[in-house]
């Protein structure tokens, strides 16, 4: 099949270049005449979001690396130079600091989207399992990032974090070992996680393209939950998204501006404008507040080993999620019990923030324990049992037919109307 | 029952703290102040930068240092070119001579305050082990911020009575613990101001604290600025981005 492109861009420039490598008949079919659902509502903004966040996060990030030192004498005062020296130095910092922020903001909204529109459904469960995986990428990232200003939470998180590794039998010493580059948090660490940061972002680059080009094959889900049956229920991607997300990019930007502009440290921690010292514990070490939640389950267990599996169990679960829930309908617009118990876990993911934040006494470590049991109680049991009992409402012919006054014309031949997907 | 109970209390607990101010153990709370440089707007008080940064010079400099600071940025609290030069040029700073020795020369605005220890080492041995820490980013450092450090400038007093305070501490109500190792380094008149503000311990811990405030943030003002133009024309943005969202989609619903 070697041979020319057939081209039909009219520019000679660009008919030229189409020809030998069709990139831009590629951009026309894949964003300008995509046919996209018609009935996104807003929560479909933040794929997007995340993308353009990924981006400003790369950007600030290169140039940031040119003004830092890796090395654990010279860091922190490397940071603080940034912040005075460099020109626009403290606006590059404070939006790589806030926008590792804004990406988890936008990425758990983005997986709430997931979770209550039923996105990982079949046929999406690959596109759902690159999103875990891009999440755990971001959290490496995250946490390794966050080592770099090598402050007193920089420190003394990487000492907690690290060491969670020397919970494993037989092996565990020798990860820490290993991960350190000695026997402590040093700057052999510090030199490793640098390294990791700067590349794992990259890396990050080829499994979002991964999770791009697997829901351009299956195509967007909707708030509807149920399959595009003809051109009626569709728009081309462009304009009609392109305006759409710019719309919610322009939101989103505003969000942003406030923090990096008006309360650049307010979600960071106080701790970190302390230079590191192996010395002196911190009172308490807690993550930043992304962790928060997964800090909780760790702590909710009194055996260390016991904790960090189910800290890693936590997200390992989201992994497999598309064949623990057995509902067929994937809106939870449809799923009256559902629909009520995503919010319940949404609560208890955010009580397991609030304990993630506290000292690991008293009434926070038993609410933590009564989040966790409940976070793996919803998985485990209760969507695979909902499923099979919950008593789902009649799902709309198409989207068209659900969204359009005039009901979007016949369905064409052979896409015969199915009210009822689930019997 | 009562876990019921205290589960409700933890909750509502919850709700009013911020994830970020997560202190615990005993919780000193520092009276809140007014501060020139606060909120969206704030800019620093330039008077009372200045007075703090005397206070600084005269008084806290003798034990801590604010080493990422230059002196060229004391042209940020309104002090002119000329006075810039004249403050660093009052300095010897270490320096390499010709000949490969170890000399000292003349401060320029673009040297860096003078630490007043060659290192921490050398501060710990002249205070008992305790170390001043650098103040350059003080202000950031504590979860109270300005108010906290304010606090614990007034905060001394003698100790309640059945509060017994170790050897060369002194104790302070709004310090962790309450006991610290510094001595209280503000008394009444402590210093004279050149444009005759009364040198109360209040006035100068207002001062100081606002110098400093200052020094862990000089881009401050600048931010801000910037700041408020950003929003301003992303809100714009924002609308007309929404009115041309209207106009596209206007045939398809």
């Amino acid at each position: 099949m070697a041979g020319l492109h057939k081209s039909e861009f009219e520019n000679p420039v660009i008919r030229w270049v189409d020809s030998r490598l069709p990139i831009f008949t590629m951009l026309q079919k894949e964003y300008g005449v995509f046919p996209t659902p018609r009935n996104f509502n807003y929560f479909w903004n933040f794929g997007a979001l995340a993308m353009i966040n990924l981006v400003i996060m790369i950007a600030t990030g290169i140039f940031l690396a040119m003004n830092y030192t890796a090395h654990k004498d010279m860091a922190f005062d490397s940071v603080e130079r940034i912040m005075r020296d460099v020109n626009w130095g403290w606006l590059l910092r404070y939006v790589h600091a806030n926008g590792a922020s804004m990406f988890f903001i936008v990425v758990y909204i983005h997986m709430f989207r997931g979770l209550y529109y039923g996105s990982y459904k079949t046929p999406r469960e690959l596109l759902w399992i690159l999103g875990v995986i891009i999440m755990l990428l971001m959290m490496a990232t995250a946490f390794m990032g966050y080592v770099l200003p090598w402050g007193q939470m920089s420190y003394w998180g990487a000492t907690v974090i690290t060491n969670l590794f020397s919970a494993f039998p037989l092996v565990g010493e020798h990860i820490v070992t290993w991960l350190w580059g000695g026997f402590s948090v040093d700057n052999p660490t510090l030199n490793r996680f640098f390294s990791l940061h700067f590349l794992l972002p990259f890396v990050l680059v080829g499994v979002v393209f991964l999770h791009i080009a697997a829901l351009h094959i299956t195509g967007s889900n909707n708030p509807l939950g149920i399959d595009v049956k003809g051109p009626q229920d569709t728009l081309p991607f462009h304009p009609y998204y392109t305006i759409k997300d710019s719309v919610g990019i322009c939101v989103y930007f505003i969000v942003f501006a406030l923090f990096v502009f008006f309360a650049p440290n307010y979600l960071g921690h106080a701790d970190n404008y302390i230079p590191a010292n192996p010395l002196v514990t911190p009172a308490h070490i807690v993550p930043e507040w992304y962790f928060l939640p997964f800090y909780a389950i760790l702590r909710s267990v009194p055996d260390k080993l016991g904790g960090v599996l189910l800290m890693f169990a936590s997200i390992g679960v989201l992994a497999v999620l598309p064949w623990l829930d057995t509902s067929p309908v994937r809106s939870a617009r449809f799923r009256p019990v559902y629909r009520i118990l995503i919010w319940v876990l949404v609560l208890c993911c955010v009580v397991l923030g609030v304990c993630g934040g506290k000292p690991a006494e008293g009434i926070w470590v038993v609410l933590s324990r009564i989040a966790t049991a409940y976070y793996f109680l919803h998985f485990l049991v209760i969507l695979p049992v909902l499923g099979k009992f919950e008593r789902t409402l009649p799902l709309p012919e198409s989207i068209s037919r659900a969204v359009l006054p005039t009901g979007g014309g016949p369905l064409p031949g052979g896409a015969a109307a199915k009210p009822m997907e689930k019997a | 029952m009562k876990l019921l109970r205290n589960i409700a209390a933890a909750a509502l607990l919850a709700l009013g703290t911020p994830a970020a101010a997560l202190a615990a153990g005993e919780e000193i709370k520092f009276p809140p102040q007014i501060w020139s440089f606060s909120g969206p707007f704030g800019t620093f008080d330039r008077a009372s930068a200045q007075r703090g940064f005397q206070v600084y010079s005269e008084v806290c400099s003798a034990c801590h240092a604010v080493k990422q600071a230059y002196y060229r940025d004391l042209k940020g609290i309104g002090l002119s070119e000329k006075e810039v030069e004249a403050i660093a040029a009052a300095v010897m700073v270490p320096a390499i001579g010709d000949d490969g020795a170890a000399t000292e020369r003349k401060g320029m605005p673009s040297d860096r305050f003078r630490s007043p220890y060659a290192n921490e080492k050398a501060a710990r041995a002249a205070f008992n082990g305790a170390y001043p820490p650098d103040l350059s980013v003080m202000i950031k450092a504590r979860s109270g911020g300005a108010d906290q450090l304010y606090s614990l400038l007034i905060g001394y007093s003698d100790p309640p009575a059945g509060v017994t305070v170790g050897d060369g501490m002194y104790y302070n109500k709004y310090y962790a613990g309450h006991q610290i190792a510094m001595a209280p380094p503000l008394a009444d008149g402590r210093v004279t101001y050149a444009d005759g503000t009364r040198a109360s311990v209040e006035q100068m811990s207002r001062d100081v604290t606002t110098f400093l405030a200052y020094i862990a943030e000089p881009e401050m003002e600048t931010r801000k600025r910037l700041g408020v133009k950003v929003v301003l024309f992303l809100l714009f943005l924002t609308g007309l981005t929404y009115a041309t969202k209207r106009k596209v989609w206007a045939d398809v619903h």
